[in-house]
């Protein structure tokens, strides 16, 4: 089978995941995105290099966030964006993804911005698009979010310097999530040597220790000496379907309170994809507090992600 | 008609024959094996010359899609596709729509394939009204009907009390149930094998414990009723075992996997490949090793294609949201000449898991080339290579996870009673 992601010269032709993605790939990307970042690490400045080039976010699934976020990536590398809210409301008419896409490369996308509430739509359209236009996955199913890792591995860089000296912990509902999905997939590749997830077992998928993880029932032990902290959002929902009795009870357990950011090492950072449910899965003392680099995370997203678009766009063959 | 097929290597697992033997067909019938009888002139003569002369292959689940799904597939086309794959003798699941729960249904399919002068249809009918799980089907009528078994298919039975009782009636008068153990809460949304891959994919899973739950209920209502009971498309290492260890206790139940299962396995998913979207899911390495295993001791009686042609839209949608189930007729030989060489299991015995086995879980006389019997026979070329494309299908569907591949095994010929309903000489 050939890395879907991939082009014929082993470049990156689409962005669906960050598993199988190589290491020299992935460290271009976050090199490319510090390249965007003032001296400060704070703001990115306007570029050509999506001139003339059309970028469809198609978002099959609503996120006002991460669909800003690609809008301004694609505006500073000056890229015409069109946004499209598909929502659910667009199959329920008849018309299938697959002929969105169609009708969306017939008005002459470069480049698609995908999210879907199904895992695998994002290769499904990759599959299906000529060769020249460029798919990225903002979001699957519980599939994976690649840019939402990226990023995160930026900030860590950031913070850390390095990667093959830390202990990563990812806390909470990493059953349904495609974010902790691709965070392991980024940071085993990126040679972390220990990475952890806390959570009880009814959001643990079977067998996930074959990611390369260690599996943590409590926070206490799992938190201990770790220097990265990476969050989880629980969405609301899983209260019913009897996966957890209520929010109070897991904020107990496995709330992120200054008190279990004890545990950790006293230099570690707290990191959340957002949004956050302060009082559920993270106290807002440890939101706010020193050790959170939440907001860092949101203004390293638009770098990762105009880094993203920049790449795809240079591998053009 | 007279008609002779000489110079073959005769096939026959029920009566133990595997000789170079000619058979002589009278009036539809097996009218000699070997020498030809008193005054025999052949009308025809088919030169099976380094092929084997089998009896009709017999496929336990064929989905012909009519009537209410004439979009993924007809009568027509799923009959034709049928005897192409060597398969005279099919039984088809009822969960059509409306289902198969009436007579008059029934008996109107049963009419209409009739005309066709194809396969043989022996339809299998709801359990319950339109398989909603709550009221039973008038039982003796569809049986005068034509039907040969009861079965839920692929629809949920939560209220247990409902299919014990269903299973007391059948018993009453002998009547057999099929029923593919799921339980429904457990499988609700899922679409993949609880296993590494679905964790990896983000895909909605099905544990293995949603087959032996169910399992383990249903072979104690068989044990509690008497019902005859025949356990449809297997898919763990661990119901195998419950399968095997209630028929050492002496339980009267049979069993059978589809050819998918025995082939494939969690893995071959892939990146989201929608032919592999399969009910029961496709489970790890090591369930399908079990899958095998139990073919080999006989706890799995006989191998189904689970035939289930799907339109093309519909499998061109994420995972989850494609519909489930693989074309497979035109597969059967092929796949079980490739399960008995990896195994290297006699072609005899492999033969018998798609002709008398299937044949005795129908409660059919057929599946065998007894002198007497009725002329269904398929020969075949068991060396001869092709690939499996859109285009070298007769089936409307064209969705299979062997798509692209090369497989070896042609029909050549399928006869059914003495008349030649297809062939093909291509290389």
């Amino acid at each position: 089978m050939n890395n879907p992601q991939l082009n014929r010269h082993g470049e990156l032709q689409h962005l669906l995941t960050t598993e199988g993605l190589p290491v020299r790939i992935m460290l271009d990307i976050l090199d490319r995105a510090s390249s965007f970042l003032d001296a400060a690490g704070r703001e990115t400045r306007k570029v050509p290099l999506l001139h003339g080039k059309s970028v469809f976010n198609i978002f099959f699934e609503n996120s006002t966030r991460t669909r800003t976020t690609f809008e301004i990536a694609a505006k500073r590398l000056s890229a015409d964006v069109v946004n499209l809210n598909i929502g659910s409301s667009s199959t329920s008419k008849g018309e299938t993804m697959l002929d969105t896409v169609d009708n969306l490369c017939a008005m002459h996308a470069d480049m698609f911005v995908v999210r879907h509430s199904e895992s695998g739509a994002a290769h499904l359209i990759a599959r299906h698009v000529a060769p020249e236009i460029h798919v990225i996955n903002a979001g699957d199913g519980r599939h994976a979010h690649p840019t939402q890792a990226l990023l995160d591995m930026f900030t860590i860089r950031h913070y850390k310097k390095e990667f093959h000296n830390l202990r990563v912990a990812i806390v909470g509902d990493v059953l349904h999530s495609r974010v902790a999905r691709s965070q392991i997939h980024a940071l085993t590749t990126l040679g972390v040597p220990e990475i952890r997830v806390i959570a009880p077992k009814t959001l643990l998928p079977a067998a996930v220790e074959n990611l390369g993880v260690q599996v943590y029932h409590d926070m206490a032990h799992g938190l201990k000496d770790v220097d990265v902290v990476l969050m989880l959002r629980l969405q609301n929902e899983r209260m019913q379907g009897a996966l957890l009795p209520s929010g109070q009870e897991y904020f107990k357990n496995y709330g992120l309170t200054e008190e279990k950011l004890g545990f950790a090492k006293s230099d570690a950072i707290v990191m959340h994809p957002g949004p956050m449910n302060r009082g559920i899965e993270i106290d807002s003392r440890v939101a706010d507090g020193s050790q959170s680099v939440i907001l860092s995370q949101v203004t390293f997203g638009i770098a990762v992600r105009m880094a993203v678009m920049s790449v795809l766009a240079g591998n053009n063959k | 008609m007279n008609l002779l097929i000489k110079n073959g290597r005769l096939i026959d697992p029920r009566n133990g024959i595997d000789a170079m033997l000619d058979v002589y067909v009278q009036n539809g019938c097996i009218a000699a094996i070997g020498d030809a009888p008193d005054g025999f002139v052949a009308v025809r003569v088919i030169d099976a010359a380094g092929l084997i002369v089998a009896p009709g292959l017999i496929e336990l689940a064929a989905r012909l899609r009519e009537p209410g799904f004439e979009y993924m597939a007809t009568l027509e086309s799923e009959m034709y596709a049928a005897v192409a794959g060597g398969i005279t003798s099919l039984a088809c699941p009822p969960d059509t729509d409306p289902p198969l729960d009436e007579p008059g249904l029934v008996e109107m399919l049963k009419h209409r394939a009739r005309n066709l002068h194809q396969a043989r249809l022996y339809p299998v009918a709801a359990l319950t009204t339109g398989l909603r799980g709550t009221e039973l089907t008038e039982m003796a009528e569809l049986v005068e009907a034509g039907c040969v078994a009861f079965s839920q298919a692929d629809a949920p039975l939560t209220d247990t009390r409902v299919l014990y009782r269903a299973m007391q009636y059948a018993a009453t008068f002998g009547f057999s149930v099929w029923l593919r153990p799921q339980d429904s809460f457990l499988a609700k949304d899922g679409v993949a094998h609880d296993g590494e891959v679905a964790t990896r994919s983000g895909l909605p899973a099905i544990p293995v414990c949603a087959e032996t739950i169910a399992l383990s209920t249903m072979l104690s209502l068989a044990r509690e009723t008497g019902a005859k009971l025949h356990i449809c498309r297997i898919s763990s290492a661990a119901g195998v075992e419950l399968v095997r260890q209630a028929k050492q206790q002496g339980l009267y139940v049979t069993c059978d996997v589809s050819i998918n299962h025995v082939h494939l396995s969690e893995m071959d998913i892939g990146y989201f490949d929608t032919n592999c979207r399969l009910n029961p899911p496709l489970r790890s390495l090591r369930d399908r090793a079990a899958l095998r295993a139990g073919l080999l001791d006989g706890t799995i009686d006989a191998i189904c294609t689970n035939h289930a042609p799907v339109d093309e839209d519909a499998k061109q949608l994420p995972f989850a949201e494609a519909e489930s189930g693989a074309t497979g007729v035109e597969l059967m030989l092929p796949l079980m000449l490739k399960w008995a060489r990896q195994e290297k299991i006699a072609l005899p015995d492999a033969l018998g898991r798609v002709t008398v086995h299937p044949a005795r879980v129908l409660g059919i006389d057929a599946g065998h080339l007894g002198v007497g019997s009725a002329a269904d026979i398929c020969i075949f070329d068991a060396d001869a290579c092709w690939r499996v494309e859109p285009s070298a299908l007769q089936s409307q569907g064209k969705n299979t996870p062997f798509i692209g591949q090369e497989v070896q095994g042609r029909v050549r010929y399928t006869l059914i009673d003495g008349q030649v309903v297809y062939q093909n000489q291509e290389p």
